[in-house]
């Protein structure tokens, strides 16, 4: 579930040129083309869908780098399966 | 292991005041490169400062680079920036090439004190230097590039120029490396000049670069990661030591300036003195900003963590942006203090070059860019 939100906002806003929905979890968003502009606005959008708030530490590309970073630093957040 | 500041110091005030200083006048009229400055560089051993001790180099610190940055800038802001293009490559080598080769070519380049230039800008990618066009090509183990540079500073003095370039012809835009090219593997076509109001000796011309390598002379990391972690905070704080030379420069002559009118009426002080105290505060605040990112970078230079960070990327854009804007200030105060003697260009107090200096600093790489970068990472930015 957390999975297909995040896809979701990376096909919105990570302006990706390949298909997010058939990247592997692990595979590096910046070298399929994410840019540090692109991935400030997956940022704001992660934080109004599960109502979070990245903290300082956690703003730097490697928590954004893949599904599985998003979907690890939302978990450190509390935000497992369905919607908050 | 760094060098006594000292030395690093008397030797780079030397080269200052005997050989760029005195050149400066000439190659700005001329628009040409500062040849005996950078020799005179290269025999003292100050183009390898930031190399470490073991590989032949210097083992400075950024700081007291930023010091030797400073003190040429005081004399010949072209030479000044020159060497803080050069050492910000030089950083990037150092901290981000770990293959066989280019340990080697670090070695060479503190042996013989070569001259590092850049080129990150490409036509066609609308000055953002995080995107590239031309790719990377290679096979059995060579590589392969051709780009339209707009601008490769000093490119026809330089010995070695590190490329951006996409990873592969089929990486997007943003997935970058840095590829150095040696002298002999490149060839340069001249497409555009140099012919600008400032920073005139920096010789920053328009090439279409092809060049071939072994592939080893890929950096280690990608662009992303040295750009965020040394490129752009080590040339933020160089060149805004180059703006702090340039503004001491022309806080001198505003102050020769006070105490000759000041001697003439011993007693009295002159209203001008006044106003060379709001400059020296604007002085000091220039001096102070530059050495703390100075020491921010020294701080925290093998800390990854504190480098990938928001805070500190927003703090070298905004270093960049308070110090362009600084200079101009300065400047254009000592112009108002020394009225028409600094205003002609004919007197010994004469500010013509840097004013006309002076205001390329919020051009190069705009300041709308950078603060448009802040701006950016503010939405997310907490200050915790």
């Amino acid at each position: 579930m957390v999975d297909e939100q995040i896809r979701g906002i990376l096909v919105e806003h990570g302006r990706l040129p390949v298909d997010v929905t058939t990247l592997p979890d692990v595979a590096d968003l910046y070298q399929a083309g994410l840019t540090s502009h692109a991935s400030v606005n997956v940022m704001l959008a992660l934080e109004d869908e599960f109502d979070v708030e990245f903290p300082e530490r956690m703003l730097r590309k490697s928590t954004f780098e893949s599904v599985a970073a998003i979907r690890e630093a939302l978990s450190e957040l509390n935000v497992s399966g369905g919607l908050p | 292991m760094n060098a006594p500041a000292s030395e690093l110091t008397s030797r780079s005030v030397r080269i200052a005041q005997e050989v760029a200083g005195p050149a400066a006048e000439d190659v700005d009229r001329s628009a040409r490169f500062p040849t005996e400055a950078i020799d005179a560089l290269r025999e003292e051993g100050l183009m390898a400062a930031l190399i470490p001790v073991e590989w032949g180099g210097g083992g400075a610190s950024v700081g007291q680079v930023a010091q030797v940055t400073s003190t040429l800038g005081r004399h010949c802001a072209s030479t000044a920036m020159i060497y803080a293009m050069h050492q910000s490559q030089v950083a990037s080598l150092v901290r981000h090439g770990r293959s066989a080769l280019l340990r080697d070519y670090l070695r060479q380049v503190a042996a013989e004190g070569l001259l590092l230039a850049s080129a990150t800008t490409e036509a066609g990618i609308g000055g953002d230097v995080r995107s590239s066009i031309c790719a990377v090509n290679l096979d059995a183990g060579r590589f392969r590039v051709e780009k339209n540079a707009p601008v490769i500073s000093y490119g026809q003095n330089a010995d070695g120029i590190l490329v951006t370039a996409r990873r592969s012809p089929d990486s997007p835009a943003s997935d970058q490396v840095l590829l150095l090219c040696r002298k002999g593997d490149f060839t340069l076509e001249q497409t555009t000049g140099w012919d600008t109001l400032g920073f005139r000796g920096t010789c920053s011309l328009g090439f279409r670069l092809t060049a071939e390598g072994d592939e080893q002379q890929i950096l280690t990391d990608g662009y992303a990661d040295i750009s965020s972690h040394t490129m752009l905070p080590v040339a933020h704080v160089l060149w805004a030591s180059v703006w702090l030379g340039l503004s001491t420069a022309a806080a001198d002559r505003a102050r020769r300036f006070v105490r000759s009118i000041a001697r003439k009426n011993p007693g009295t002080t002159p209203p001008s003195a006044l106003h060379l105290a709001e400059l020296m505060a604007l002085h000091q605040q220039m001096s102070d900003l530059v050495g703390s990112a100075a020491n921010r970078f020294d701080r925290h230079a093998d800390d990854t963590d504190a480098l990938s960070s928001m805070g500190f990327a927003i703090g070298m854009n905004a270093l960049k942006v308070s110090a362009s804007t600084l200079v101009v200030d300065i400047v254009g105060r000592a112009l108002s203090i020394c009225g028409i003697e600094g205003y002609r260009e004919d007197s010994d107090i004469s500010l013509g070059r840097y004013l006309r200096d002076a205001y390329g600093a919020a051009l190069m790489v705009s300041n709308d860019r950078i603060n448009g970068n802040n701006a950016q990472m503010l939405l997310v930015h907490k200050d915790d």
